[in-house]
């Protein structure tokens, strides 16, 4: 296995401390105006893309916020993909190394300040972690830590934005994106924590070295958040373009035959088995049907039945928007109905091509993607799982639907592998 | 160069004023909503697009400059924040 990065130096539990960080990482090089040019374009060279899902190279991203007057550095440490917990171990146990993220997008783009959001329990350990550096200078950005909202799609960047200025954390229209108007109308350049933290990498040690793992197109390693039917769920380090077989392995192996994987998230996609042939990369997830999104992995064993577990997800997804949007509003809640009448054995002659049909008819329908993810979701469930829809069509419900939900559980302990 | 029907997703309640309207490019989905034809609105249809934005109850239909998502952020309708 290659040598971890972000997760570099981490041992037992518990944060590395300011100094254990400088052992591990070495000093944080500091920009100056005049070298504000030159790292953006080592960014841009380096072709490292947003980790909280959406995957936008972030060099273009601080490119068009940086020179834009009086600029804003939002770090999204919300995480509200349920099966996630990467950039909770990220920013607990290896604070500083966010940090230094931070200060550098703050200065890379001429910003004052950088504002982190994230769970209360985690910004504590972040204050900690400030208050172990000495007293910043004066033109130094300030960070300041925010409690982030709850709720699945209060994560995005537009609701995260909204619950920053005070309002009900929910998405708007784009545009005007947030990198031309965002926190209280001032260009405003947000990165998922986990990119910060590569991005303090970048910087340290340049973009040739961050090109030395993972892919052409998609270089550098990516934290996953293995969890499901795996003798060790938690939190890994992997090169993109690992493949899915080897990371299920990292994991510990499974507990049980694999009948298919959730990748991505919750609007992720199902991938057969333990997705033989299939590689962690968006180019190979696309493919087949999904995309690395926000790095989650589940494994849906065998003795789970995925016609209910595809129900609860739907009827969750369906709970969890935002409550704006017609389409997704009336059509989650269709789609979600529609799976549990399948589930129980319920469904017409038609209802499975209705299911399709609706999935499709949702796809890029709302302000933000919450349903264009549950179209993915119920698409890839509808293929993947084509003989077991028809057989709960004819039979009813199965053996195994009554058995513990893999999927929707509540967060295990947090730690790194 | 056609010009293209944009649809506030939020804004939008669903009245259904706009498919009547203007059936050449806008039908509407199993809970009544609006999907618009992604082919774009020739200029022989431009009046009849004109008509379904102004009837909107709840102003959530534009009618954009030109096909390109490029062009339609400089839509003189929702000017760019500077």
């Amino acid at each position: 296995m290659t040598q971890p990065r972000l997760l570099a130096g981490l041992t037992g539990t518990g944060s590395l401390s300011l100094a254990q960080h400088r052992a591990v990482h070495g000093d944080v090089p500091r920009l100056d105006p005049a070298g504000q040019p030159s790292f953006l374009s080592e960014l841009n060279a380096s072709g490292l893309r947003g980790r909280g899902g959406a995957g936008f190279p972030a060099g273009i991203k601080a490119a068009a916020v940086a020179g834009r007057r009086r600029p804003t550095v939002i770090v999204n440490g919300s995480e509200s993909e349920p099966m996630s917990y990467k950039d909770e171990v990220l920013l607990t146990r290896t604070p500083h190394l966010v940090i230094d993220g931070a200060l550098l997008a703050a200065q890379a783009v001429g910003a004052s300040e950088v504002l982190v959001a994230a769970a209360p329990d985690v910004l504590a350990v972040l204050g900690a972690a400030l208050d172990e550096r000495e007293q910043p200078e004066r033109q130094a950005p300030e960070v300041r830590l925010c409690a982030k909202a709850p709720g699945y799609v209060a994560g995005e960047e537009t609701a995260l934005l909204a619950h920053l200025e005070g309002r009900p954390p929910l998405p708007r229209v784009k545009p005007p994106l947030p990198v031309e108007r965002g926190l209280r109308g001032r260009p405003t350049l947000m990165y998922n924590a986990e990119t910060v933290a590569q991005l303090a990498l970048i910087a340290r040690h340049g973009a040739s070295w961050f090109r030395s793992e993972g892919t052409l197109d998609h270089p550098g390693t990516t934290l996953v958040t293995a969890s499901g039917a795996v003798r060790a769920p938690g939190v890994y380090e992997v090169p993109l373009g690992t493949p899915l077989p080897q990371l299920v392995e990292l994991a510990g192996g499974t507990v049980e035959p694999v009948r298919a994987m959730l990748i991505g998230g919750y609007f992720g996609a199902w991938i057969a088995e333990t997705g033989h042939g299939v590689t962690l990369d968006e180019g190979a997830l696309r493919q087949a049907g999904g995309g690395i999104g926000a790095g989650v992995v589940v494994a849906l064993g065998i003795s789970a039945c995925p016609v209910a577990e595809t129900a609860r997800l739907a009827a969750w997804m369906c709970t969890e928007s935002a409550g704006q949007c017609g389409p997704c509003v009336h059509g989650l809640a269709s789609i979600a109905d529609l799976v549990q009448r399948i589930a129980d054995g319920r469904a017409e002659a038609g209802d499975r091509g209705r299911l399709t049909r609706w999935a499709s008819m949702i796809q890029g329908r709302g302000a933000c993607r919450h349903p264009d993810g549950v179209a993915r979701m119920i698409a890839s469930a509808a293929s993947v799982f084509s003989h077991e829809f028809a057989d709960h069509v004819r039979y009813g419900p199965c053996e195994n639907c009554e058995r513990p939900a893999t999927l929707i559980t509540p967060r295990r302990e947090a730690r790194a592998a | 160069m056609n010009k293209r029907i944009d649809v506030d997703p939020i804004g939008c309640t669903g009245h259904g004023l706009c498919a009547e309207l203007f059936p050449e490019r806008i039908t509407l989905d199993d809970w009544g909503y609006p999907m618009i034809d992604p082919a774009g609105v020739p200029p022989e249809l431009g009046e009849h697009a004109l008509r379904a934005v102004r009837a909107c109850p709840t102003v959530a239909l534009r009618l954009l400059g030109a096909t390109s998502s490029v062009a339609a952020s400089a839509n003189p309708l929702e000017p760019r924040p500077r």
